[in-house]
């Protein structure tokens, strides 16, 4: 045990593996005895494997560069991470508790606005929000539901306790890769899944395809569900390709489909037109339909927001439920939890200043050099500042995006992102800051991932781990601990 | 069936049969090197005009030596015919149809990509090439293992079944009309022991060798195997038989009377033939006229089912 971690520091950082002492805990004892194992070279053998699956299995995301889009290979660390099984149980539960007030939040948005009138959330952020789409008013999906994916972005701060960072409920992304990675895992480490009580990750597919076919408007035995994707230049294409097959629906890309003049939606197919009940899309609101949104976008399906209000077609996500994504609303989700629920939050915020009230902006203000800031309405890692690795112009830049338009910034406390060992060089663990995607989904159900993508920033020091960033990723265990 | 993932498929099946039939046409060239008189030269340049390539390799090389030929044919990817070029298509078709095939096919056409592409230069280096090509040909026959063997029988297979033979027959023809062209460019004194060594490569090109002396139980001679590669019923890289597997798929789809009569048609022109004197420019000629037939069999089917037609709704 004590060859590979005999000097790993993670100073104070939370470490998901390796306590104060320098001791494994509990759901990574058997991971660290078999790794420690293992020679050097052995260790060395085994991240070529990964990195040759990883190939083979044609594992990729494409990035925008100026010289054009790059299918990258995906990045990947091979040791594990691993969470406890009962730590895992209250954070599902925080998750589905979140999701569930989300849903009856945004529902209440396009209906009565009972949240606005009694105080809970003041008018003029909706009104203001870029992602709030009056088109909607009225609408009512099945089960009240709009956001039937999300993608809830966590981090473990110094004091070991999970927060939520973000939810991200418009067209999330990560799952296959979370999928993949327990495969290359499996391949590359097999031996330990004999030993190791290692909670199956698989059923996500089942799951979303159960979801999805919940909420067919036919209700027939085989209702059409489709995947739409804006095409492979997408940076997620690898995953809507992935999730199609993995659900046996068909794939389809917006010129595939047409709405005819009953309102209902067909894809093109050889025998002639077929009827579409359920789209998953994977485009953005403002791209799905340029009949009622962007007319120049050639993305969508003139008319599908006629067939969707006709409720002739479900959309999942349904068009709208971005209104829940800004990061000023999710300043007040813990409000909005004890609002509809009646409950206390299960799962604490990251501390949140909104630059709109003036007093916090005063703050944000003379904090620049060590808060996060955030746009309200990116994704990706784009447009932030990371306030103690900025410079003095990038400060000062912020300072004037946030006075000019104060509705669209927040701040967070940068925090102390918890670590895990990660395989650096030959035979090397060295720690690496990391946070965790599990994802939600809901229709007449509410399922959530075993644990979910682990995305590690491969470099020394850094808290960037966005993929389109330059982040890696690792798999990630619930590990049950029972008798020990 | 979506109308563009019947389209991926049928390209996909077409540039994965190119791929094999380049790895397989190299490879007896390469054979044929060894077995050939000292005193006939064999000319790779040969291997271009096959394959219409005469108008790109010209803009790309001077010379026309086994090296920048090979180079061409298996490396080069501004030539939309080489190896590697074929290979990336069918990545590509499949990277976007991965729904709608057997899981492990992205897998293996992944593993066949980066083999070729990590081993090129011992496919252009003469010593390894054997080997090389060889494993482009296996790898390309695990892959259609692997849909025969696992794949659904819906619409799907079917535009693969009718890529994948179209794209053999059309090569079939290249074949002949490039013996044929070797034989009318020989001298007089030549043509005897050519004859033997190059008419029997086409046979071993076609993994049609066995399966000729079974049959026709003959001797090998120019007459006796363009017969049997043209209208052999058996044997499954014959023309004929290869047309009929065309129609049988097309016959499984909606409107499909219009393929069924333009491949009758061509199947009306499959004749074997009486002498090996009859193999000169007038059967290039055939040839050509055949490769036309299935050029406008290949916009038919395209025109069929590749453009949406909004009539009869299912």
């Amino acid at each position: 045990m004590d060859k590979l971690i005999k000097n790993y520091d993670s100073g104070d950082f939370f470490d998901e593996l390796i306590e104060p002492s320098g001791s494994a805990r509990p759901p990574a004892k058997q991971l660290l005895k078999y790794l420690d194992s293992l020679s050097a070279e052995e260790l060395e053998k085994r991240r070529l494997t990964a990195e040759a699956t990883v190939q083979e299995m044609g594992i990729s995301f494409t990035v925008y560069t100026e010289e054009g889009n790059i299918d990258r290979a995906w990045p990947f660390d091979i040791i594990p991470r691993t969470i406890d099984a009962k730590d895992w149980a209250v954070t599902e539960a925080g998750l589905k508790q979140r999701l569930t007030a989300l849903n009856r939040f945004i529902d209440d948005l396009y209906h009565d606005q009972n949240c606005i009138k009694d105080g809970i959330i003041p008018e003029h952020i909706i009104k203001d929000s870029k992602n709030f789409r009056p088109e909607c008013v009225g609408v009512s999906p099945a089960f009240g539901v709009w956001a039937h994916i999300c993608g809830t972005d966590l981090v473990r701060d110094h004091d070991g306790k999970f927060y939520v960072l973000e939810d991200n409920l418009r067209v999330p992304s990560g799952v296959s890769y979370m999928l993949e990675n327990r495969a290359i895992t499996k391949r590359v480490l097999p031996e330990l899944f004999e030993n190791d009580d290692i909670q199956p990750n698989g059923s996500y597919p089942a799951e979303l395809f159960e979801t999805l076919a919940a909420l067919s408007p036919r209700k027939i035995d085989r209702p059409e569900i489709v995947v739409l994707t804006p095409g492979i230049y997408n940076s997620a294409y690898f995953e809507h390709a992935f999730l199609a097959q993995q659900m046996g629906v068909e794939l389809v890309e917006g010129s595939d489909m047409f709405v005819g003049d009953d309102n209902c939606v067909y894809m093109k197919t050889i025998y002639g037109p077929e009827r579409v009940d359920v789209i998953y899309r994977r485009i953005d609101d403002l791209f799905i339909d340029p009949e009622a949104f962007n007319p120049e976008s050639v993305l969508g399906v003139p008319g599908l927001m006629r067939a969707w209000k006709a409720g002739n077609v479900a959309l999942a996500n349904a068009p709208g439920a971005g209104v829940a994504d800004d990061k000023v609303v999710y300043a007040y989700v813990p409000a909005l939890i004890r609002y509809y629920l009646n409950e206390e939050p299960i799962l604490p915020n990251v501390e949140t200043y909104l630059c709109e009230d003036p007093e916090q902006q005063a703050f944000v203000l003379a904090n620049l050099d060590k808060l996060v800031v955030k746009p309200a309405n990116e994704s990706g890692g784009y447009g932030m500042l990371v306030g103690p690795h900025s410079t003095k112009k990038e400060q000062q830049t912020f300072a004037e995006l946030i006075k000019a338009n104060p509705r669209n910034y927040i701040a967070q406390p940068t925090l102390k992102l918890s670590t895990a060992p990660t395989l650096i060089g030959t035979g090397a663990l060295e720690p690496r800051h990391l946070d965790l995607r599990p994802f939600i989904l809901q229709s007449r159900n509410t399922y959530v991932t075993t644990g979910g993508l682990t995305r590690v920033a491969m470099k020394k020091g850094s808290l960037v781990v966005n993929s389109s960033q330059g982040g890696g990723s690792k798999d990630t265990w619930i590990v049950e601990t029972k008798g020990e | 069936m979506l109308s563009r993932v019947a389209e991926r498929l049928y390209w996909s099946a077409r540039y994965l049969e190119r791929v094999e039939n380049i790895a397989r046409l190299v490879s007896v060239y390469d054979d044929l090197l060894y077995d050939l008189p000292r005193d006939i030269a064999v000319s790779w340049y040969n291997l271009v005009e096959i394959n219409s390539g005469v108008e790109f390799y010209n803009q790309r090389y001077k010379v026309r030596d086994e090296h920048n030929v090979l180079k061409f044919m298996l490396a080069d990817d501004t030539n939309p015919g080489s190896l590697l070029s074929s290979l990336k298509m069918v990545r590509e078709n499949i990277r976007t149809t991965r729904d709608v095939v057997p899981g492990e096919m992205w897998e293996l056409i992944n593993e066949l990509d980066l083999y070729a592409r990590q081993n090129i230069k011992q496919g252009i280096n003469r010593s390894v090439r054997h080997a090389y090509l060889n494993t482009i040909i296996e790898g390309c026959q695990k892959i259609i293992g692997l849909l025969t063997g696992t794949m659904d029988r819906h619409a799907g297979w079917h535009f693969i079944m009718m890529g994948r033979f179209l794209e053999r027959a059309d090569m079939n023809t290249r074949i002949l009309d490039a013996a044929n062209f070797q034989m009318q460019h020989s001298q007089e004194e030549e043509s005897v022991k050519l004859g033997q060594v190059v008419w029997s490569k086409v046979l071993k090109s076609q993994s049609a060798y066995l399966s000729f002396r079974r049959t026709m139980r003959c001797s090998i001679s120019g007459a006796s195997v363009v017969t049997f590669m043209l209208t052999d019923a058996c044997f499954p890289r014959s023309q004929r038989y290869c047309l009929e597997q065309v129609k049988a798929a097309a016959a499984t789809l909606p409107r499909y009377g219009i393929i069924a009569a333009n491949v009758d048609k061509l199947l009306k022109i499959t004749n074997g033939v009486e002498h090996s004197t009859d193999l000169n420019e007038k059967f290039s000629e055939y040839l050509n006229e055949v490769q036309l037939g299935m050029i406008a069999l290949h916009h038919q089917i395209t025109e069929n089912w590749f453009h949406f037609q909004q009539g009869d709704a299912a």
